[in-house]
């Protein structure tokens, strides 16, 4: 069971992404940009980092890289398929995601620790968490702030899978730390087993960094992927 | 040969003096691009030729250090074949220039120092200093500033964990941008810079060679930007952490498989400063072909190209066995890369374009051979009026109204509009972010623990150097003690004024002695360092900003090491080292609320400072909450203790005066149970309580205000 971690020049989440999931007990594998093949791979996760120097929008250069026909490749074939920050933003230019990731609200850098409710477990993300679950994940990003064409159909498909809150849940323009639409900070595809977020699950993986709660939708995912391969 | 247009030696900032020793070491009239390489390695950035005379005093003989200052970046071992590399840089008058491009390509800087010698640099730390924030182009600098220190920082994928920010008059024209980085590595993968193997090549890799930021560094920036000499522009140079980030994973690779000899990266001076510093350190020659140097512009001189200070490039050793499967890994990371040097026997550097010989000079001497000044020295007269103007501090203040007050202070109040901008989490590293005391990271696979404290007083330095510039020292160890760790390693960037001027140059050494004999008192390794000098705009020196960088080191590290927001109804709370003694001088009470800048700063009491030290160490394993004591005093610590927490205090038997003394030393602890187990001296002064700070017949001032005040601080100052 190995998990395709994709690297392009600039990524720079892929060791800590690797190393969380690594300690819930799954294989890794570092995949260069320029590789064509994935067909090993259970599971593909596409970190965070800079890919290609987000020169440019972001992921836009990135959603050319060569490794990316294989990438859709798999997410037609329903492997589980995991965009966290760069690694959505990606997603989204790819056409994996619907919607966008633009500037922040504030037009400032954000990093720092965040509320998440999980809005529906129907993803290869969330499925081991529940739905009004409150998680606490760090965000760090400059272009967190999603927004997509039709929010009420996304919304209507049930394909919001985690929204900015605050500790008692509560979910609101003031609870909001990048203007994102509705709050959204995790969505999926309407096959379910594409899933991009803003927040760095595996920042929260170990008590000594502040927070575990990213553990929920690590070995979620994880998960997602053992039932690919039964 | 090749004869260039020849500038002017003193054009190119050098005296006469200096020129005449150039023409005594070549045996000749130097070749313009011969000069240019004198005029930038002989400049005081790169030289040292004020301060080099008095850095002696700094020791690092202890048995833990690998590599003392000199090289690109200290090196101490922390056992288990596991090093740590840390320096310290300034990027002062760049960052005023161009505030953005020159605190990010002072990132990019520091981080090249660090991973030239084999290590992943882990974290970056940045010491700011800027002019009032009332005044918009204050504003401007520091926005500017911290959006580069972000922007080259969280793309190049290094975490910055903080640093420190003051406000003050005399940085308004002259900021200063300091920038700290660590880098971690083990032991066979540690590279030195100098050259060996006759017949061995230089690789330069990274970014290609242009026209940015010739000179920039040194010479002809303080040369004439009004001139409009289009063949000089003296610029800042322009950061690009995309190529950095692939040039360190590049290197870390080149490492790894064993494929370098040596490695420079390329700084002030360019190609001329790396190709001179590898040969030279190394007792070697080499032969350099500008014509194999990759090009941003095809039409540029010898001296361009030897003197062009464009970012993100080293100049790496092989051997020509190796050389196939190097260009091949820079092919692999998306770097250019092209060889363009030869190793000889020493002493001669000998440069060729087209075919020509452009420049042969002693590789050596550009650096050995480099002027050394024993400039004049006086205690300068502002100081007996200083002193004189001591702090008027009433007995029966209102602690909170005055709390009230430095809560909102821009260098007090919350400074996560700040550190929030930046990535300070990368690598899963980071056990205590920004907004405490210390940063302390873990080491993934050990249970070593490495803390990080940047300090600076620069107001205290002022009105006494010797004995500001010790403060700093023992503040920056109290701050890592109380995350568990001990001091193991300083570095220290050493800001001052003018060094022609007598005062200045007073102020100087002071300021070392001062540092020197306090890291004496606690065994710590000076193991670098830098100093910038010529921080004067319009005939106003700043105030002398020595900046320290304490390493911290602790093996097992604190599982669950204190923090400031884990106080709970109920703890008590302690004040731990010596009382109060009435010190005000640089205080924020005399700063703030007086409007006055006097009197003479108390001395730090050596033993005081091992005891209480090793008493923070040791409660930091067991308590919930440590916060040291200064700027602001007990009443500031406490404050934040509460706001961070969401609690109140019960403060009893502490006069108003003594709320804000800013005696050093000491800090609070806060915890459960009646008594501290340690030697230094201790007192209880009160309970953590609810909603507000309450202290006593001195006065109090609910937390919700002093929440809002302080969280205001920075954003009400900068979002409008």
């Amino acid at each position: 069971m190995t998990i395709a971690v994709i690297v392009y020049p600039g990524t720079n989440c892929e060791h800590d992404i690797a190393h969380a999931l690594n300690r819930a007990g799954t294989d890794t594998e570092m995949v260069w940009h320029r590789d064509t093949d994935l067909s090993g791979a259970d599971g593909v996760v596409l970190p965070g980092g800079f890919a290609h120097g987000d020169y440019l929008r972001t992921g836009a250069i990135a959603r050319f890289s060569p490794i990316m026909d294989e990438v859709v490749r798999l997410a037609d074939a329903g492997i589980p398929i995991l965009g966290i920050c760069n690694g959505f933003q990606i997603l989204t230019e790819a056409g994996l995601l619907p919607g966008g990731l633009v500037a922040n609200r504030d037009l400032k850098f954000i990093c720092a620790p965040t509320h998440l409710r999980v809005a529906s477990t129907d993803s290869v993300l969330t499925r081991a968490a529940e739905v009004g679950q409150i998680l606490e994940l760090p965000l760090n990003s400059y272009e967190g702030n999603y927004l997509v064409d039709d929010v009420d159909s996304i919304e209507v498909e049930g394909d919001v899978i985690l929204r900015y809150t605050n500790a008692d849940g509560l979910i609101n323009e003031s609870t909001n730390p990048n203007g994102s639409m509705n709050n959204i900070a995790g969505i999926t595809n309407s096959a379910r087993n594409v899933a991009g977020l803003m927040p760095h699950p595996e920042r929260a993986s170990e008590d000594i960094l502040g927070s575990a709660d990213g553990m929920v939708l690590i070995e979620g995912f994880i998960a997602s992927t053992e039932l690919v391969d039964a | 040969m090749t004869t260039l247009e020849t500038p002017d030696h003193i054009e190119l900032g050098m005296t006469d003096d200096e020129y005449r020793s150039v023409i005594a070491i070549l045996g000749r009239e130097p070749l313009a691009a011969e000069l240019a390489m004198y005029s930038v390695m002989w400049s005081e950035h790169c030289s040292y030729k004020s301060s080099r005379s008095h850095l002696g005093r700094f020791t690092s003989n202890q048995p833990w250090v690998i590599v003392g200052p000199g090289e690109n970046a200290g090196v101490v071992d922390i056992g288990d074949g596991w090093l740590v590399a840390l320096r310290i840089e300034s990027h002062n008058h760049p960052s005023y220039v161009e505030p953005y491009q020159g605190a990010a390509t002072g990132v990019g800087g520091i981080l090249r120092d660090v991973f030239t010698m084999g290590a992943r640099p882990i974290a970056v730390w940045d010491p700011l200093r800027f002019g009032p924030l009332d005044e918009a182009h204050n504003r401007y600098l520091f926005e500017g500033v911290v959006s580069g220190i972000a922007g080259y920082g969280n793309a190049v994928g290094v975490p910055t964990l903080g640093g420190e920010v003051e406000f003050a008059d005399r940085f308004s024209k002259n900021p200063l941008v300091n920038v700290m980085a660590l880098g971690l590595l083990k032991e066979d993968q540690l590279v030195l810079s100098g050259a060996s193997g006759v017949g061995n090549l230089a690789v330069l890799l990274g970014n290609a060679t242009g026209r940015d930021g010739i000179g920039g560094a040194s010479i002809l920036a303080s040369a004439s930007f009004e001139e409009g000499d289009e063949e000089k522009r003296p610029n800042v140079q322009v950061g690009d952490p995309f190529e950095e980030k692939k040039l360190i994973e590049a290197c870390l690779e080149l490492y790894q498989r064993n494929l370098v000899v040596a490695i420079q990266d390329l700084g002030a001076a360019g190609i001329s400063c790396a190709t001179s510093e590898v040969a030279g350190n190394g007792g070697m020659g080499m032969d350099v072909d500008l014509d194999k140097v990759h090009l941003r512009e095809h039409d540029m001189n010898p001296g361009e190209i030897l003197m062009s200070e464009s970012q993100e490039r080293m100049l790496a050793v092989v051997t020509p066995e190796n050389e196939a499967e190097v260009l091949g890994i820079a092919r692999r990371w998306e770097i250019d890369a092209s060889t363009i040097g030869t190793i000889k026997p020493g002493p001669d550097l000998t440069i060729y374009s087209k075919g020509e010989l452009v420049g042969e000079v002693p590789a050596a001497s550009l650096a050995d051979d480099a002027p050394k000044y024993d400039r004049p020295a006086e205690r300068p007269v502002y100081l007996d009026i200083a002193w004189a103007n001591g702090p008027q501090v009433p007995a029966d203040l209102d602690a909170g109204a005055v709390l009230r007050v430095l809560l909102d202070d821009p260098a007090i109040g919350d400074r996560s509009w700040i550190s929030r901008q930046y990535d300070h989490m990368l690598f899963l590293n980071t056990v205590v972010e920004p907004g405490h005391d210390g940063s302390l990271l873990r080491i993934k696979g050990t249970e070593k623990g490495l803390a990080v404290s940047t300090d600076g007083d620069s107001l205290r330095t002022y009105l006494d150097p010797r004995r500001g510039s010790a403060r700093i020292v023992y503040e920056s160890a109290l701050n890592i003690a109380v995350t568990g760790a001990n001091p193991y390693a300083l570095v220290d960037n050493l800001n001052f004024g003018n060094p022609e001027e007598p005062g200045v140059m007073w102020q100087f050494i002071e300021s070392v002695d001062g540092m020197a004999a306090a890291c004496e008192e606690l065994n710590v390794p000076v193991v670098g360092g830098n100093v910038s000098f010529y921080n004067q705009t319009d005939g106003v020196d700043i105030y002398p900003s020595p900046v320290v960088g304490m390493l911290g080191f602790c093996d097992p590290m604190p599982l669950r090491p204190p923090r400031l927001d884990r106080a709970e109804v109920g703890m008590a709370i302690w004040i731990v080292g010596p009382d109060a003694a009435g010190d005000f001088a640089a205080s924020a009470y005399d700063r703030i609320i007086n409007s006055n800048l006097g009197g003479r700063p108390t001395d730090a009491d050596p033993e005081i400072a091992r005891e209480v030290i090793d008493a923070a160490v040791s409660l930091a394993f067991t308590t919930p909450v440590l916060h040291d004591i200064s700027t602001g005093g007990l009443a500031v610590s406490l404050a934040e203790i509460a706001i961070k927490s969401g609690v109140g205090v019960t403060i009893e038997g502490v006069t108003g005066p003594e709320l804000f003394d800013e005696t050093p030393l000491r800090f609070v602890a806060v915890g459960q149970g009646d008594t501290l187990e340690i030697a230094a001296p201790h007192r209880r002064i009160g309970t953590v309580s609810g909603g507000t700070l309450d202290f006593g017949d001195s006065g109090s001032i609910s937390l919700e205000e002093a929440a809002n005040v302080w969280r205001n601080a920075l954003p009400r100052r900068m979002e409008h």
